[in-house]
């Protein structure tokens, strides 16, 4: 886990990745609903042509194509933004694909708040609490880039459906190249025994910066990241409430149906600690640079910091 | 490859009697399920698997068959017996519709029984899957041709016209779809066709309920002819109830190229028991034990 000074957007994995497991000889196709320059999906469509459909702006459609692909053998991938996929076809995504469990690999972009100027109705806040709740699916939010790559090696490899959630601005790079995703798994970034602050996307690299304000006051932070958001890492998330005795979830999502929904659904039935939800408090975005709104939003190391000390406050001593 | 074929037009004839009768008794034993769009689409199907598609029940997955999707899920007891008829489980099973540790659920669900090629219920989604079944055999050079069904509702979906336009975009020519058009959706008429007062009415705009409790013109798919081959594709209109004229059509539809074809089907709903047909209250409910003695004394054969 060296860190780079580089950054680069979690979206700018698709393209290239699945040229390159299409050249390694993976039989895969990409429906693409006219957002192919923004997902990346178009780089696989200059390198593949006659695996590269664009059915143009018809989300609900490109679910039933990519279904269909799949039910004859394809891997295959359908990429739109997140309001618009699972957002315009989550009854396609529901019956075309969970419940038949097919092989079909869903990597939306513009995801969360950091979608930034196109304001509220292009943010996508509520597709993980939609496909958290579909069975069958994998669900994953890469950290950076390198993530982003190896979710998708990991969706290629592993039949069945997957979503992936990707975004649209460059951030600090954060897992050098030797990073190896593994389903069911959340790394652990930093050690810590008072408290643990679980992350996913964009905000792992606040968590981690968190961690360093809270090291100054003597506050040992422990931080996951979240990555393999379904299946979820029950192990890491009862060892962090059991050896750190308080949990502060983060995510640049609603707080209703995200990650911290999740943390709070098995630490309550096993092991019961104070939480902490920082994520959008039910309510939208707006415009302006992301980072801007991160800070509007409280979204930032200093209200991770914050919700940390909180928590702390009503650990059980 | 075809373990079913040539059926003559009377053994398909007697063959539908068989499955109209399925569809009756299964639906009647489970108390629920939908009658009326099941027989309206049960000569189709008949011609279909007894004699169109290429197929073979002992090997429901071979990459090969010919498939037939059913968008319409609704008529999953015209789906289960022309199966269990074809020979793709016993008929025996069809008696367990809908109840608790059955395949047989009430929305089509993929391979259960093996067979069901896709899950469905929720209108509209048929025409896509089937568009991307057809892909898929044309990436991988394989000449099966795709079926699939569609019902008035099917044809309000918008994802219906979306999958159009798409297959008629990449000229796919192995896609046909069927419209098993009976003018009958669940609150009632979709247009005035079989409404009987319609006179009188037709000046009114929209839709409305009538003095029987169902809605009347509820969303008019016509010039539906029109609106098909606006969207690029070759079309026919047949009866949907005359054996020769639903072969001839699909038949041509096999010859025709570069467009994909769309065989509309007059149909009538419940097609084959008189207190059922042209009738919305058979739409989702079936006939209690009394009507049901009279529906399998007309399907006699």
């Amino acid at each position: 886990m060296v860190k780079e000074v580089r950054t680069a957007a979690t979206r700018e994995a698709l393209g290239p990745t699945l040229v390159k497991l299409a050249q390694k000889g993976l039989d895969i196709v990409v429906v693409d609903a006219d957002l192919g320059v923004s997902t990346s999906a178009i780089k696989f469509g200059k390198e593949f042509p006659d695996r590269f459909i664009t059915v143009g702006v018809t989300e609900q459609n490109m679910i039933g194509v990519a279904a269909g692909l799949a039910a004859c053998g394809k891997i295959a991938f359908a990429s739109s933004f997140a309001v618009f996929m699972p957002g315009h076809c989550f009854d396609q995504v529901r019956m075309a694909v969970a419940q038949p469990n097919l092989n079909v690999k869903l990597v939306a972009s513009h995801s969360g708040i950091v979608t930034g100027e196109d304001g509220a109705s292009a943010q996508a806040l509520e597709d993980l609490s939609l496909m958290l709740s579909l069975p069958n699916f994998r669900v994953i939010v890469p950290a950076d880039v390198v993530q982003a790559e190896q979710a998708i090696e990991a969706a290629a490899s592993n039949d069945g459906p997957f979503y992936i959630r990707t975004t649209r601005p460059k951030v600090p790079v954060i897992y050098d190249n030797g990073h190896r995703f593994e389903l069911g798994k959340w790394d652990m970034l930093r050690t810590g025994s008072d408290v643990t602050v679980i992350a996913i996307g964009v905000l792992l690299q606040a968590a981690l910066d968190a961690a360093d304000l809270l090291a100054r006051e003597d506050v040992n932070c422990r931080v996951l990241n979240a990555a393999s958001l379904k299946p979820a890492d029950t192990e890491a998330m009862l060892a962090a409430a059991t050896e750190t005795g308080a949990i502060v979830t983060a995510e640049d999502h609603q707080i209703h149906g995200g990650l911290g929904s999740l943390v709070a659904q098995t630490v309550a039935r096993h092991k019961p600690v104070p939480i902490a939800f920082l994520g959008m408090q039910d309510r939208y975005g707006t415009s302006g640079r992301w980072d801007e709104l991160l800070e509007h939003f409280h979204l930032t190391p200093q209200a991770i910091a914050e919700a940390a000390r909180e928590v702390l406050s009503r650990k059980s001593s | 490859m075809t373990s079913i074929s040539g059926a003559s037009v009377p053994e398909l004839e007697r063959t539908a009697r068989r499955i109209r009768r399925h569809i009756v008794r299964m639906t009647t034993e489970a108390n629920s399920g939908h009658p009326g769009g099941s027989l309206s689409s049960t000569d189709i199907l008949t011609a279909l698997y007894f004699r169109l598609l290429r197929h073979d029940p002992k090997k429901p997955t071979w990459p090969e068959r010919d498939r037939f999707i059913m968008s319409k899920g609704h008529a999953s007891p015209a789906m289960y017996s022309v199966l269990a008829e074809a020979g793709y489980f016993p008929t025996e099973e069809l008696m367990t519709f809908r109840k608790l540790g059955s395949r047989l659920q009430g929305h089509n669900i993929m391979g259960l029984p093996p067979g069901v090629e896709m899950s469905a219920g929720a209108l509209g989604m048929g025409l896509s899957f089937s568009l991307g079944l057809a892909l898929a055999g044309r990436m991988d050079k394989l000449d099966y041709r795709v079926y699939c069904l569609l019902s008035d509702g099917d044809c309000n979906e918008g994802q219906t016209w979306e999958a159009a336009a798409a297959a008629s975009h990449y000229r796919v020519d192995t896609l046909t779809a069927i419209v098993d058009y009976n003018h009958i959706q669940n609150d009632g008429f979709s247009d005035y066709t079989h409404f009987a007062q319609r006179d009188g009415h037709r000046q009114r705009p929209g839709g409305w309920v009538g003095d029987e409790g169902h809605t009347v013109n509820i969303l008019s798919l016509q010039p539906l002819a029109d609106r098909w081959r606006a969207f690029g594709w070759n079309v026919q209109e047949v009866n949907g109830h005359e054996f020769t004229e639903i072969i001839d059509a699909l038949e041509q539809a096999k010859e025709h190229k570069e467009q994909p074809s769309v065989v509309i089907c007059q149909t009538t709903k419940g097609k084959g028991v008189s207190f059922m047909e042209n009738n919305p209250a058979f739409h989702g409910k079936a006939a209690t034990k009394e009507q049901l003695e009279q529906a399998l004394k007309e399907l006699a054969d």
